[in-house]
């Protein structure tokens, strides 16, 4: 199985150096999940997908859906960013003045469907990639899903949905960091083989180092990967990936009262990537 | 009633193309079939996924359309509830949501296929709208309200080929209550099918000297308060009737708004004549549940006499009160 081996280069230290100032303002949060989709997230913004955030609603935008919501501080830090939503609302993270919650909300500009429950993600995005056929647009749908949120029936029903319907504007990206809550995906619910489960699906399925962004950049170049078929893109991730203390250990899928010294070290697990 | 309100959205489809149809899996036949002939490309029959149906509805109402999903009730509102809570709901997403066999349609089946709650499960959703007519023709009526309704809705239908008994009402605004019968001593309150046996019980208590009014309420929520505190002024006794469970339904809709809506004042004499809280097993029919359950016309008539000579104790117990009244 493909594992990921990619070093992390100045921007995607960057940008869990802003994922840590985040964490610092609101001191709780998915951060292992957050640095999990980071270059995934990197290059679907940076290069890939169609979007004007001064206009969130232009209809000819790709969609895109975190259906991972737990993962969402690092769509924050790309919807601040590339001017969806203003810089300092980084800094009010689950408080009464922000916008920004544990979980994505539909009201945040960019943020095209609350996310937070598993498995609705991918059905939701069924829907708008037939609707763009319906409507005989040309926009792609993207949907972020997580390994844990694939022991949901509902992304399988979807996936039988989104090959009957043959439907090659969407493409389901796969954060595969083998990890979950309690503990690996392999203890709690296996997944193996996950690349024939997707091929046997129906989808035209490929796999990628998701933290290694020129590869990323590289398949996605490549969407849709068959004809008249969705795309499935396997990330292999690393749940944490950045911080050596955080990399998949379970006791950082979700944390509460992030104390100075935690941040401080996060900062400093940082400086031995770079 | 099921056979109205799909010739409806085949109608409403013809002329708005917003409007799509989707399905789990039901019978080809009827407007159904000839929705997948007629426009192709709006139909889809989508197996038997209801949350991912939900969630595929979402999208494409997201997008502009007006989607309307039907299939069973029971199927519909417990297993994807959480779809329609996230999905419909918190994004007030125009999905219409069209519960076959609500109540006891289905009694031979069993208890897997009766929709018994499933009001009170669509009640408590915020910024869901809920309708049970009473009738194909008051289906007629509501159906070409629900295009532009704001947010998602839930449309119970009954078994079909029920006896018309709204032909007095004209038109439908949702959220309105229609008073059928007026009446000094008593009031029904009815949603539903329950209306045909209000009626009926409302004849048999004239015929006794018993002057009860009945209140057909086919939108539950959002709840006609203002309707039924103007009716409810001056009875002595108020009944309400649901093929449902006691809670959560019409019942508890009526009795939040006269505990609240009185002013301190005493409120008249109330219960819930309904299904009993537990599931059935007996399979012969609807119309047997119904009366076995007090129900039926003759069952409410004896509810309503009850209540407004005081012999009804004032703590029902809604497992033993058929038998008791």
């Amino acid at each position: 199985m493909l594992k990921s081996t990619a070093k992390l280069d100045d921007r995607s230290i960057s940008l869990r150096q802003d994922l840590v100032r985040l964490l610092a303002s609101c001191r709780r949060g998915h951060v292992g999940s957050a640095a999990s989709v980071m270059e995934i997230l990197r290059v679907l913004y940076d290069e890939k997908l169609r979007y004007d955030s001064s206009n969130p609603a232009w209809p000819q935008r790709d969609r895109f859906l975190l259906s991972k919501g737990h993962g969402c501080y690092a769509l924050y830090l790309f919807l601040a960013e590339k001017g969806f939503i203003p810089q300092d609302e980084l800094l009010r993270v689950c408080t009464a003045e922000g916008i920004l919650a544990g979980h994505p909300e539909h009201h945040i500009p960019g943020v095209e469907f609350s996310t937070g429950s598993l498995g609705h993600g991918l059905p939701v995005a069924v829907g708008l990639a037939l609707s763009a056929c319906l409507r005989q647009q040309s926009h792609h749908v993207y949907v972020l899903v997580g390994d844990g949120e694939c022991n949901e029936g509902t992304v399988w029903e979807a996936a039988l949905c989104a090959n009957k319907h043959g439907l090659s504007n969407l493409t389901v990206l796969i954060d595969y960091n083998k990890m979950q809550c309690f503990s690996t995906t392999t203890e709690v619910l296996d997944l193996e083989p996950l690349t024939d489960k997707w091929r046997a699906f129906g989808f035209a399925v490929r796999e990628v180092d998701g933290h290694d962004a020129g590869a990323l950049s590289r398949v996605l170049a490549e969407v849709p990967f068959g004809v008249n078929q969705p795309s499935a893109l396997i990330c292999h991730t690393v749940k944490g990936r950045g911080f050596r203390s955080m990399e998949n250990n379970p006791m950082w899928h979700h944390k509460n009262g992030l104390a100075d010294a935690d941040i401080e070290m996060l900062y400093k697990e940082l400086e031995t990537e770079a | 009633m099921r056979r109205a309100c799909l010739a409806q959205v085949l109608e409403l489809a013809r002329r708005d193309s917003r409007v799509i149809f989707i399905g789990s899996d039901i019978t080809r036949s009827g407007a159904v079939a000839a929705f997948a002939s007629e426009m192709p490309d709006r139909f889809f029959m989508e197996g038997v996924s209801e949350g991912n149906i939900i969630g595929m509805a979402a999208g494409l109402a997201l997008d502009g359309h007006i989607a309307y999903f039907n299939t069973i009730a029971t199927f519909l509102t417990r297993r994807s509830y959480e779809q329609i809570a996230i999905d419909l709901c918190l994004h007030e997403l125009k999905v219409r949501i069209i519960g076959s066999g609500g109540g006891t349609v289905y009694a031979p089946l069993g208890p897997t296929h009766l929709a018994i709650e499933d009001l009170a499960l669509m009640r408590a959703l915020p910024g869901m709208t809920v309708l049970a007519p009473a009738d194909a023709d008051e289906m007629c009526r509501l159906m070409p309200e629900t295009l532009d309704w704001p947010g998602p809705i839930y449309i119970r239908l009954a078994k079909g080929g029920d006896p018309i008994v709204t032909q007095g009402i004209e038109g439908f605004t949702i959220g309105k209550s229609y008073e059928l019968r007026p009446g000094k001593d008593g009031l029904f309150v009815t949603t539903g099918v329950t209306l045909q046996s209000a009626l009926e019980a409302s004849s048999q208590l004239e015929r006794s000297g018993l002057s009860v009014g009945v209140l057909h309420m086919p939108t539950l929520k959002p709840f006609d308060r203002a309707g039924l505190l103007e009716r409810a002024a001056g009875v002595g006794a108020i009944v309400s009737a649901e093929e449902h469970v006691p809670s959560g339904g019409l019942g508890s809709a009526v009795a939040e708004s006269l505990a609240e809506g009185f002013g301190g004042q005493r409120a008249p004499a109330f219960l819930r004549a309904s299904l009993p809280d537990r599931f059935h097993r007996r399979y012969q029919s609807q119309a047997d549940l119904m009366a076995t359950s007090g129900l039926d016309a003759a069952g409410l008539e004896r509810q309503m006499k009850a209540l407004l000579s005081a012999e009804t104790v004032a703590i029902v117990d809604h497992n033993t009160v058929k038998e008791r009244t």
